[in-house]
């Protein structure tokens, strides 16, 4: 894997163009949303509000329902589909009591021992100073341990944007699925660009470089499988999109329900546990400088000159006062 | 960096100071090495590197690296302005380090524990595969050998050059946690300036007891997105550590020179639970709300336990409620 790196090159302007026509139609205003799938893909679902702490979060909706007849926990982003909508939905992106509803909610699927199927899009989870207030960054950690030790099968769906750490706080799952169509990534390409080309304007080229189309992902590992949507995208036929995705939801929901609980955890958490790549080299740990002699120890317990002091690591790993680094994450 | 010597007054050279962030005084590196790189006029507390952390924590000689070998790959074939090997390379170099991070095994005040320790001039302590990789490592062997585990953070957040797959890290950290909660393993989050990002969305906020340094900048997006989305400038000490203080978020704020010492009383105030057998075979029991009660009455019969309003005695074996509001009405 590491001649991967040699060849590395900035993208191709074909890739470019591909990964920014998905990033559109991810974020196209006539996509299907959570709310629009829902009644198409189960039964009698039953929306429940409330964190039963700070408030409601209308950004994430959730709710028991049936698939095929069984009772099912459904949790996903809601985006809206107009000024109004989207300023109640606050554009998807949650805060906090969001992310502790879902909690709520896959608690009690959890105690009932129903499946949970998560539908992910959002750009992101809100970065504002009220989520902060709130614990956006310990909402999102608590819902993500919560979900990779829950005790049910979980399915998660990315319909369209997969936005970073608000994504993934309601999509640890046993089986993921995307949209043909769908982007998933650690920061929004615009995020992406304006750190590390220091300008928004190289948002596409970001996209490309991050491969986060819904092809790249099954590629990388981080999603199982693609639901190929209907014509030009899902907008063009919201209900065939729903078939489709009913199908892989009840199909993956079967292959997970005959595992013991014990399986399903244990599958779950190495599908974690592998993910990344990196080169074991058999390289040994790094060694404190030593000082044998009897002169040394004795000198240095006396401070003599030209004795060195007891060995430290910060001998080994000096800090580096002159060079402010300001490279920054995600 | 070493002081050239001699050198002249008037062709100092430019890496003997730094200039306090704070206060803005001229601090010289030597006395910032000698003074925990702590500010000497205002008490800023300065990035440390792994190494001046693993002095300042850990007892001297105590610490055996784990996993120093794993190196990171470039999985995506990443390019911005240079290759992401390229940058790999640089921060190597520039700090003698193979990733944004260390662990191993050491005593904290006579205490073993399993520690990781991120360094935030490699790639800003970014979290990838190999950061993923050796705190699962670290949380899986704290579980193992039944240590307690702590990590020291700071850190950027997730690392862009990985794509998902650095994202994917946020889960392979926290899975370890609830294993580790089910063993009865206590787990100590040190957060550091900076702490941002995917890492404070994992296991740096899901740490039983999470300490942070004095005026430490932590929150979960950057200043600059959060007033970008929110168009308005963003109050002061917004995303500091006594924020997330007054917020609930932080158990306690340390400073730099008390920090080894607080780590070493959560120790024992904090053990690892003791585990069925040994629970059993072992006459003393922990003092638990039982312990307290049984343990007690059993070293000095009935005195105790009348005081505490129990009669042990009682042929009822568990004995009746406590007559004590009765008996004060009559003293009244």
């Amino acid at each position: 894997m590491t001649e991967i790196g040699l060849t590395a090159s900035p993208p191709t302007e074909e890739a470019v163009a591909e990964a920014w026509r998905r990033v559109q139609l991810a974020r196209h205003p006539g996509r299907p949303r959570t709310l629009d799938l829902v009644p198409l893909i189960f039964d009698g679902f039953f929306e429940l509000h409330g964190d039963r702490a700070f408030g409601d979060d209308a950004a994430i909706v959730s709710g028991p329902a049936l698939l095929d007849g069984r009772p099912v926990m459904v949790i996903g982003h809601q985006k809206g589909t107009d000024t109004e909508s989207n300023i109640l939905r606050n554009f998807g992106s949650p805060h906090p009591e969001g992310f502790r509803k879902a909690q709520r909610l896959m608690r009690l699927a959890d105690k009932l021992g129903m499946p949970v199927v998560t539908f992910l899009d959002t750009a992101g989870a809100f970065p504002g100073p009220a989520a902060e207030e709130r614990g956006q960054a310990e909402a999102i950690a608590s819902s993500i341990k919560l979900m990779t030790g829950l005790q049910v099968p979980i399915v998660v769906v990315i319909l369209g944007e997969g936005g970073s750490g608000g994504a993934l706080a309601i999509g640890v799952g046993d089986t993921v699925l995307a949209l043909e169509n769908a982007v998933y990534s650690v920061i929004s390409p615009e995020g992406c660009a304006s750190i590390l080309w220091r300008s928004r304007e190289e948002a596409r080229t970001a996209a490309a470089a991050m491969r986060m189309t819904a092809a790249d992902q099954v590629d990388l590992g981080v999603v199982d499988a693609i639901v190929a949507e209907p014509g030009e995208g899902a907008h063009s036929d919201p209900p065939a999109t729903a078939r489709a995705l009913r199908a892989a939801i009840v199909s993956a929901l079967r292959r997970l329900s005959g595992r013991e609980t014990a399986e399903l955890l244990a599958t779950r958490y190495a599908r974690l546990r592998g993910m990344g790549a990196f080169l074991e080299t058999g390289a040994g740990p790094s060694r404190l400088p030593e000082t044998p002699s009897l002169r040394h120890r004795i000198g240095r317990i006396l401070h003599l000159p030209g004795v060195p002091r007891r060995p430290r690591w910060s001998e080994i790993w000096p800090s580096d006062d002159h060079d402010p680094e300001n490279e920054r994450g995600a | 960096m070493p002081i050239k010597f001699p050198f002249s007054r008037r062709a100092a050279p430019t890496d003997a100071w730094t200039k306090c962030p704070s206060c803005e005084a001229q601090v010289f590196n030597r006395q910032l090495e000698r003074s925990l790189r702590l500010c000497p006029s205002c008490g800023h507390h300065f990035r440390m590197s792994v190494g001046e952390r693993l002095d300042l924590l850990l007892d001297p000689g105590s610490f055996e690296e784990r996993d120093a070998g794993i190196e990171a790959v470039d999985r995506l074939g990443f390019h911005d302005d240079r290759p992401y090997i390229q940058r790999l390379e640089a921060s190597r170099v520039k700090t003698g380090l193979r990733d944004a991070i260390v662990w191993g095994i050491g005593d904290v005040e006579g205490t073993r524990v399993a520690i990781a320790i991120f360094d935030f001039r490699f790639m800003g302590g970014s979290m990838g595969a190999v950061v993923g990789e050796k705190l699962a490592r670290c949380f899986e062997t704290a579980l193992a050998e039944r240590i307690p585990a702590i990590v020291v953070t700071a850190s950027g957040g997730a690392r862009m050059q990985e794509g998902t797959l650095s994202l994917m890290q946020l889960a392979k950290t926290t899975a370890p946690l609830v294993r580790l909660d089910q063993a009865g393993i206590p787990f100590i989050t040190v957060l550091t300036d900076p702490t941002t990002g995917g890492v404070l969305a994992s296991f740096a906020s899901l740490g039983d007891v999470v300490l942070a340094e004095p005026k430490a900048l932590i929150g979960f997006a950057g200043a600059r997105v959060a007033s970008d989305t929110v168009g308005e400038e963003l109050p002061e000490g917004f995303q500091s550590a006594e924020f997330l203080l007054a917020h609930g978020f932080v158990d306690a704020i340390v400073p730099r020179p008390e920090l080894r010492s607080a780590l070493g009383r959560l120790l024992r105030l904090l053990p690892v639970a003791a585990t069925e057998d040994e629970g059993e075979d072992d006459g003393e029991r922990p003092w638990g709300p039982i312990g307290a009660i049984t343990g007690l009455a059993e070293r000095f019969g009935g005195a105790v336990s009348e005081t505490i309003g129990i009669d042990v005695d009682s042929p009822g074996g568990n004995g009746r409620s406590p007559a004590a509001p009765a008996d004060r009405e009559e003293e009244r």
